[in-house]
C-alpha cells in the first residue's frame, strides 16, 4: 500500500464516516431527550434521499401508475423533501411514540422497529425494488491529490456534514429551544417545573432526528443510489457509532464514532481484506452491546422513571 | 388507555398490511389463476385438473432486478397458454396452467420454505427458481429430498454438479464457465496478459470467480488481485484503490446491477481507465439506467437476447426472441425484456413442454427433461439437456455486447473469438 492509497482509503473512509456521524447524531439526540432508541432513523435517510430524487428526476412511482416529473431545483427539493421526513419523524411521534411513553423502554423500541418496517414497506411500495440515483450536486472532474482522487460529491458529503454538525452545536449551545431541548435531556421533571413543554420538545426532538437523517440520506444518495432497503444498512451503522463511545447519549461522541468507524471499515477493506468491512462494525458493536447494553437500557428506566 | 390500544392496533394493522403486500408485491399485470377459461378451447367435458408449477423468484431484495422481469415472464405466458384453452395433457383433456408465485427476498432461507411449501403443500408437478445462485442452491436440497424436478435461472454451476447428487435439477442459464471463455477469447485477442478482479462474494461470485482462476491461469493470464465485495455493499472505493495501484490492463467484475452499477461509477470517478468486463449479471436495462454515462464501453459475455436485432436472419434464434421480445413489451406495457426474464421464459415452456407429453407425475417429468429436451430454441440458447449435461447450452449461445450511449451494441465475434 503507497502513502497516495492510504490517502485515497482515508477520503472514502471520513466521506461516509459523515453519514454515519449524522445518522448517529439523530439517534442521540431522540435518546436525550425523549430514552427512546429509534431504529428507525435510516430509514429517514432512505426516505429523505428518494423524496429528493422524485422531485429532481422523472420518477416512476407505483409500478408506473403513475409517473413523478417535476424536475424541481436540487435545493429546493433538498429542503422540501427534508421538511417532509421532518414531518414524517413528527407524525411518528404523534400518531405513536407519544401513547406508549409510559411503556417500559423495550416496546418503545420494538414499536420503533414496527415504524422501520412500515416505513420501509410503504417505499417499497411507492418505488419499487430499484435503486434509484440522485444526480451529483455539482459537476466537473473529481480534484486529484497526488495520485489520489477527491470527487466533488465527496466534498459536499463532508461539508454538509460538518456545517450541519456546526449549526446544530450553535442550536443547542446559543437559543432557548436548544437549550431547552438540552434542559429536557438532563432532567425532564426538572425541566417541566421550570415551565418547558416536554412534550413539544420530544416532538421536535423527533422531527429534528428526521430531519437530519433525511439530509444525511440526500447528500450520499448521488454516490451510493438509494433503494428501499438502503436505509436499513445506514441506520445499523449509524446506531454502531452513535453506542460505541458516546453510549448513545453524547453528541462528540456519536461524530467521533461515526468518522471512526468509517475510517476503520475502509482501512480493514482496503488493508487486511474486503471481505471484513462489515465485521468490523459488527465486532464493535458486539463488545460495545457485550460490555454496556444494560447500562444504557437501565439509563433509559431511569429517565423514564424521573420523567413520568 | 384507550387511545394507547388505538395507536397500538393501527401500528399493527399497518404492518400487517404491509406484510401482506410483501409478499406477492402487487404484481403489476393483472393475471392470477382465476383467469376464466376460453370459450374458443376445447369443451368443458374435456377439461382435466390444472397443472400445478411452482416458481420461486427474488421479487424484492438486492437480486429484485432478476426476480421482476423473471416473474412477468411467467406471467405472461400463462396467461398467452390459458387464453389459448390450456395444455393439452397426455390424457387429451385440456389442463389450465396454475403458476404459483413466490417471493424468496433474494434470501437463501425464504428460498427454501418458499420451496418446501410449493412441494408438500401445494404438491406441485415442477419446482422454478430461483432468480439467484444462493437460493437456488439452498432449494436443491428440498427438491432432491421430495423427489419433484427443479429448474433454476441461476448461473452457479454447483447447482446443477455434480451431476450424480443433482438428479432432479435442471438449469436455464449458461454456466459461469463459458461466460469466462468469452472474456478470455476477447482478453487474448487484445494481447492482455495482467487483470484484476472483484466479484461479490455469494455463490454466483465465488462460482464466477472460481472459472476465471481456472481459464485464465491456464491460459497464462496473471491475476493480480482477485477482491470481493459483500451483497448489498454501495462503496467500492477500498478495493477499486487496491486496483488502481496494480495498474492492470483490464478489469473484470462479477456482479449484478444492484451493486454493479454502482461500482461502474465509482470506477470511473476514481479515474481507473482500464477496460471493463462484467459477466452475464448485468444484463438488463436496470444496469445502464443507474450508471448511465460510466456504463459506456462496459463489454459483457450474455445470451443473444439483447442484440436480436442485429443477429443474421438465418440465426434459429431470432424469430423465437423477436416474438419473446414483442410479447413481453406488450404484456409489461413497454418494458424492455432481460436475459433474465429470457432464464424464465425457457424454464416454463420446457416445463409446460415435459406436462403437456407426460402430465403433472414428477417422476416421469424429470425423466423427460433428461432424455426429451433435444435441440430446444429458447431465449437462452438452443437446449440439449442430457444425463450427463443438465444445463444443455454453451458458449456458442453467447455473444459480447458493448454498452454504447445507452444502448446494447453487439460485438462481432471475429473482433475477438479464437483466431
Amino acid at each position: 500500500m503507497t502513502p497516495d492509497q492510504i490517502f485515497q482509503l482515508l477520503i472514502a473512509g471520513v466521506t461516509i464516516g459523515s453519514i454515519y456521524a449524522l445518522i448517529a447524531l439523530g439517534f442521540v439526540v431522540i435518546y436525550n431527550v425523549t430514552g427512546v432508541i429509534n431504529l428507525a432513523q435510516g430509514e429517514f435517510a432512505m426516505l429523505g434521499a428518494l423524496i429528493a430524487i422524485t422531485l429532481t428526476s422523472e420518477t416512476p412511482l407505483f409500478h408506473r401508475a403513475f409517473v413523478v416529473n417535476l424536475n424541481l431545483p436540487l435545493i429546493i427539493a433538498i429542503a422540501l423533501a427534508t421538511l417532509l421526513v421532518m414531518g414524517v419523524g413528527a407524525l411518528m411521534y404523534l400518531i405513536v411514540i407519544r401513547w406508549a411513553r409510559t411503556d417500559s423502554v423495550i416496546i418503545q423500541i420494538i414499536i420503533t422497529i414496527g415504524i422501520s418496517i412500515a416505513l420501509r414497506g410503504i417505499a417499497l411500495i411507492a418505488w419499487g425494488t430499484d435503486p434509484f440515483r440522485l444526480s451529483e450536486f455539482s459537476e466537473g472532474p473529481p480534484i486529484q491529490i497526488g495520485n489520489a482522487v477527491l470527487t466533488r460529491q465527496d466534498l459536499w458529503v463532508i461539508g454538509s456534514a460538518f456545517v450541519l454538525m456546526l449549526l446544530l452545536y450553535l442550536f443547542f449551545q446559543r437559543t432557548f429551544i436548544g437549550v431547552s431541548l438540552r434542559a429536557c435531556a438532563v432532567n425532564r421533571v426538572a425541566a417541566r417545573l421550570m415551565g418547558i413543554n416536554v412534550s413539544h420538545m420530544m416532538l421536535l426532538a423527533f422531527a429534528l432526528s428526521a430531519g437530519i437523517g433525511a439530509l444525511a440520506g440526500i447528500v450520499i444518495a448521488p454516490k451510493t443510489f438509494m433503494g428501499y432497503d438502503t436505509g436499513t444498512y445506514l441506520g445499523l451503522k449509524g446506531f454502531v457509532a452513535a453506542i460505541a463511545i458516546g453510549g448513545l447519549s453524547d453528541e462528540r461522541g456519536a461524530i467521533i464514532g461515526g468518522l471512526l468507524l468509517g475510517v476503520l471499515e475502509i482501512l480493514a477493506a482496503g488493508l487486511i481484506s474486503s471481505g471484513y468491512k462489515d465485521a468490523i462494525a459488527f465486532l464493535v458493536l458486539i463488545a460495545v452491546l457485550f460490555v454496556q447494553t444494560t447500562g444504557i437500557l437501565q439509563r433509559g428506566a431511569k429517565r423514564e422513571a424521573a420523567g413520568v | 388507555m384507550k387511545k394507547r390500544i388505538l395507536a397500538l392496533t393501527l401500528l399493527v394493522t399497518a404492518v400487517l398490511v404491509l406484510a401482506a403486500c410483501a409478499t406477492p408485491t402487487a404484481a403489476p399485470a393483472p393475471t392470477t389463476a382465476a383467469q376464466p377459461a376460453q370459450p374458443t378451447a376445447a369443451p368443458q367435458a374435456t377439461a382435466g385438473e390444472p397443472y400445478k408449477v411452482g416458481f420461486v423468484t427474488s421479487i424484492t431484495g438486492p437480486a429484485s432486478s432478476l426476480g421482476i422481469p423473471e416473474r412477468d415472464t411467467a406471467l405472461m405466458i400463462q396467461d398467452q397458454v390459458n387464453k389459448a384453452g390450456g395444455i393439452k395433457g397426455p390424457d387429451g383433456k385440456m389442463h389450465q396452467m396454475e403458476l404459483i408465485v413466490e417471493d424468496d427476498a433474494s434470501d437463501a432461507s425464504k428460498a427454501t420454505l418458499a420451496a418446501k411449501k410449493l412441494v408438500e403443500q401445494d404438491n406441485v408437478a415442477v419446482l422454478i427458481g430461483s432468480s439467484g445462485s444462493p437460493a437456488s442452491l439452498a432449494m436443491v436440497e428440498t427438491a432432491t429430498k421430495n423427489d419433484t424436478p427443479m429448474i433454476s435461472m441461476a448461473s452457479a454451476s454447483q447447482i446443477v454438479n455434480p451431476i450424480a447428487d443433482r438428479k432432479w435439477i435442471f438449469k436455464t442459464p449458461q454456466a459461469n464457465q463459458p461466460v469466462t471463455a468469452v472474456q478470455l477469447d476477447w482478453l487474448k485477442a487484445n494481447n492482455i496478459t495482467k487483470v484484476a478482479s472483484i466479484g461479490v462474494n455469494n455463490a454466483f461470485g465465488k462460482d464466477s470467480r472460481d472459472a476465471m482462476n481456472e481459464q485464465f491461469k491456464a491460459a497464462g493470464i496473471e491475476i493480480l488481485a482477485d477482491e470481493v465485495f459483500q451483497p448489498g455493499d454501495k462503496d467500492f472505493t477500498a478495493q477499486l484503490t487496491k486496483i488502481k495501484g496494480l495498474n492492470p490492463q483490464a478489469v473484470i467484475v462479477h456482479a449484478t446491477p444492484g451493486e454493479g452499477a454502482p461500482l461502474t461509477v465509482q470506477y470511473h470517478t476514481l479515474g481507473l481507465t482500464a477496460p471493463i468486463l462484467h459477466n452475464h449479471g448485468i444484463g438488463n436495462m436496470d444496469f445502464i439506467n443507474l450508471a448511465k454515462d460510466a456504463a459506456n464501453g462496459v463489454m459483457f459475455p450474455i445470451g443473444k437476447l439483447l442484440v436480436a436485432n442485429s443477429l443474421p436472419d438465418s440465426d434459429p434464434q431470432k424469430a423465437v426472441l423477436l416474438k419473446y421480445i414483442a410479447d413481453y413489451g406488450a404484456f409489461t406495457n413497454g418494458k424492455a425484456p432481460s436475459s433474465f426474464g429470457g432464464h424464465a421464459w425457457d424454464a416454463v415452456e420446457i416445463a409446460l413442454a415435459g406436462l403437456g407429453s407426460v402430465g403433472p407425475d414428477r417422476a416421469k417429468l424429470r425423466d423427460y427433461f433428461e432424455n426429451n429436451v433435444k435441440n430446444f430454441v429458447g431465449i437462452s440458447g438452443i437446449f440439449n439437456w442430457s444425463p450427463t449435461d443438465h444445463v444443455g447450452i454453451g458458449k456458442e449461445s453467447l455473444v459480447l455486447v458493448r454498452i454504447k450511449d445507452g444502448k446494447w451494441e453487439f460485438v462481432p465475434p471475429d473482433q475477438y473469438a479464437a483466431k
